[in-house]
């Protein structure tokens, strides 16, 4: 659904993105983690062209963005929906006037768009807050007529910068979790960048890391969780240094993983350690096990094989 | 003077004096707004960026902000007699009234506009408007409170200006009090005056707080 390539923005002497390259598939929420001044945001704002790179190309919904005259490109933005860290509504307009902004730009006539409107306030369940100025609303609030607004127009992507970050943990939930149902009920898009693992946690079907203005890790999250060495992985779920004699493996779709572990092979299987939580809905992480018995060699090349082998403390 | 004598005139320049403000405050805003929106359309980090052109408006704009109003009023006699037909009177005064304070209001609006988030900009950008929506839905009516505050400034100052357009033979209330407040020692006149002045004053200043309030949603 979005596809970056080769992407390179510097101002002056500092180079923002160092050649991104990054894929986000149709329905997939993606999320970008990475310290301050990673060039998160510069990425973002590349997608939908509010930046221009100096080099790369940008292709989102199959069609190529940098390549786009200055009408297309405008009409090419009306299709992407994109939410602020500090809501950038309008204080001038009514909530109802906000959500309404997008519509009046496509040209949508008054009955349709009070009609959109409504629907859109229903959806982020502010409908009895319509009449309400910005400037009266709570973060929260303000943040679903940020969604309410960029979602008016039926996008297919929704980019969306540290749209969480100016609220309060119970109000993050609550905005994270009318993100994910969006994005189950509208097939939505997602980017989103983030520096709290958290969220990445709490939506994310994939992430990438940025350092430096470069992707120096992506991939969907049960892959990263696999994955040996994997900076993401480690940093979503940390676990304390490894002793001898213990193995980290990786824990995804497979459920029922250590009690098939002890019923294949002739195994005692203990948990050392443990990081698992639901990542987007489903239990997710890596534990530490010390695998006793006279199957422990064979239930290891197992876990090897089937690639959920992580680490391996001999 | 008794009352009866001085009512009438009171009541004279009072007139020529709103007749005066009221025309040039309205060609103030029908060139000074566009202005101010070239002003800070043209910045660099502005919606439509032509340093040049910025730089070429903005040195206009302080040359007619820095001549004294009364220096001004005189150098622009030949472009008030080409509109007008004529240099004296008070429709006369319109004229260097108007080119002295369109810079200001000019300037003022450059702020009010400043004051606009960068970020609401960008959302609009970021939604596919054009440049001429967002000068129009975006920039004036979220920055409306601050241009009206600034008109209020305007208005205030062009009721100053105006007293000085005696000289042009504009009449007006400032006008009233040097003629015959200081020339004719008519002290209670030019006390009378002075009080109506400050009255005028600060109703244009309390009805244009009121608006700008009542516009400010923030
Ligand atoms: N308009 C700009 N002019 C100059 N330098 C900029 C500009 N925007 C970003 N930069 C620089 O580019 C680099 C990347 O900035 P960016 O805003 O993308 O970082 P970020 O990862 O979003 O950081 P944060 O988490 O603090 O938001 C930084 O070094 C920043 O100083
Ligand atoms: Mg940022």
């Amino acid at each position: 659904m979005i596809t970056v390539s080769g992407l390179r923005k510097a101002y002056g002497d500092v180079v923002a993105l160092d050649g991104v390259d990054l894929h986000v598939g149709k329905g997939e929420v993606f999320g970008v983690l990475g310290r301050s001044g990673a060039g998160k945001s510069t990425l973002l704002r590349c997608v939908n062209l509010l930046e221009r790179p100096d080099e790369g190309t940008v292709t989102v919904d199959g069609r190529e963005l940098t390549a786009l005259g200055a009408a297309d490109l405008r009409r090419a933005r009306q299709r992407i929906g994109m939410i602020h860290q500090h809501f950038a509504l309008l204080s001038s307009r009514t909530v109802a006037g906000n959500v309404a902004f997008p519509l009046e730009v496509m040209g949508v006539g008054r009955a349709a768009r009070a009609r959109r409107v409504a629907e859109m306030l229903d959806l982020v369940g502010l409908a009895d807050r319509a009449g309400a100025y910005p400037a009266q609303l709570s973060g929260g609030q303000k943040q679903r007529v940020g969604i309410a607004r960029a979602l008016a127009a039926e996008p297919s992507v929704l980019l969306s910068d540290e749209a969480t970050s100016a609220l309060d943990p119970a109000t993050t939930q609550s905005i994270l979790a009318l993100l994910r149902r969006l994005n189950r009920e509208l097939g939505l898009t997602i980017l989103l960048i983030t520096h709290e693992m958290d969220v990445i946690k709490a939506v994310c079907d994939s992430a990438a890391i940025m350092s430096d203005g470069r992707i120096v890790e992506a991939g969907p999250i049960p892959d990263l969780l696999a994955t040996p060495g994997s900076r993401l992985a480690a940093e979503l779920f940390p676990l304390p240094p490894a002793e001898p004699g213990t193995v980290t493996v990786a824990l995804g779709a497979d459920r029922a993983l250590l009690s098939r572990l002890t019923r294949t092979h002739d195994v005692d299987v203990a948990i050392a350690a443990g990081a698992v939580e639901h990542v987007a809905g489903a239990p997710a992480g890596r534990l530490r096990l010390r695998i006793t018995g006279p199957g422990a060699a064979d239930a290891v090349a197992d876990l090897r094989k089937r690639g959920l082998l992580v680490e391996e403390d001999a | 003077m008794t009352w009866s004598e001085m009512s009438p005139l009171l009541w004279e320049a009072t007139g020529q004096t709103a007749v005066m403000v009221g025309w040039s405050t309205l060609f103030t805003v029908l060139f000074g707004l566009p202005l101010g929106v070239c002003l800070a359309g043209a910045d660099r980090d502005g919606l439509f960026p032509a340093p040049a052109v910025r730089r070429v408006l903005g040195l206009v704009v302080n040359i007619g902000r820095s001549l004294p109003f009364i220096v001004l009023m005189i150098a622009v006699i030949p472009v008030t007699r080409a509109i007008t037909g004529t240099t004296i009177g008070t429709a006369a005064a319109v004229v260097p009234l108007t080119i002295g304070a369109v810079p200001f209001y000019a300037r003022l609006v450059e702020t009010a506009l400043r004051e606009v988030g960068r970020d609401v900009v960008q959302a609009a950008e970021a939604m596919g408007a054009g440049r001429v929506r967002i000068v129009t839905r975006v920039l004036l009516p979220e920055a409306l409170p601050g241009l009206v505050a600034g008109l209020t400034v305007t208005v205030v100052t062009l009721i100053s200006y105006s007293a000085m357009a005696g000289v042009i033979g504009g009449g007006g209330l400032g006008d009233l009090a040097v003629r015959y407040g200081y020339q004719r020692f008519e002290t209670t006149l030019m006390i009378v005056t002075v009080a109506v002045l400050v009255v005028v004053v600060q109703l244009a200043q309390t009805l244009g707080d009121a608006v700008a309030r009542r516009l400010s949603h923030r």
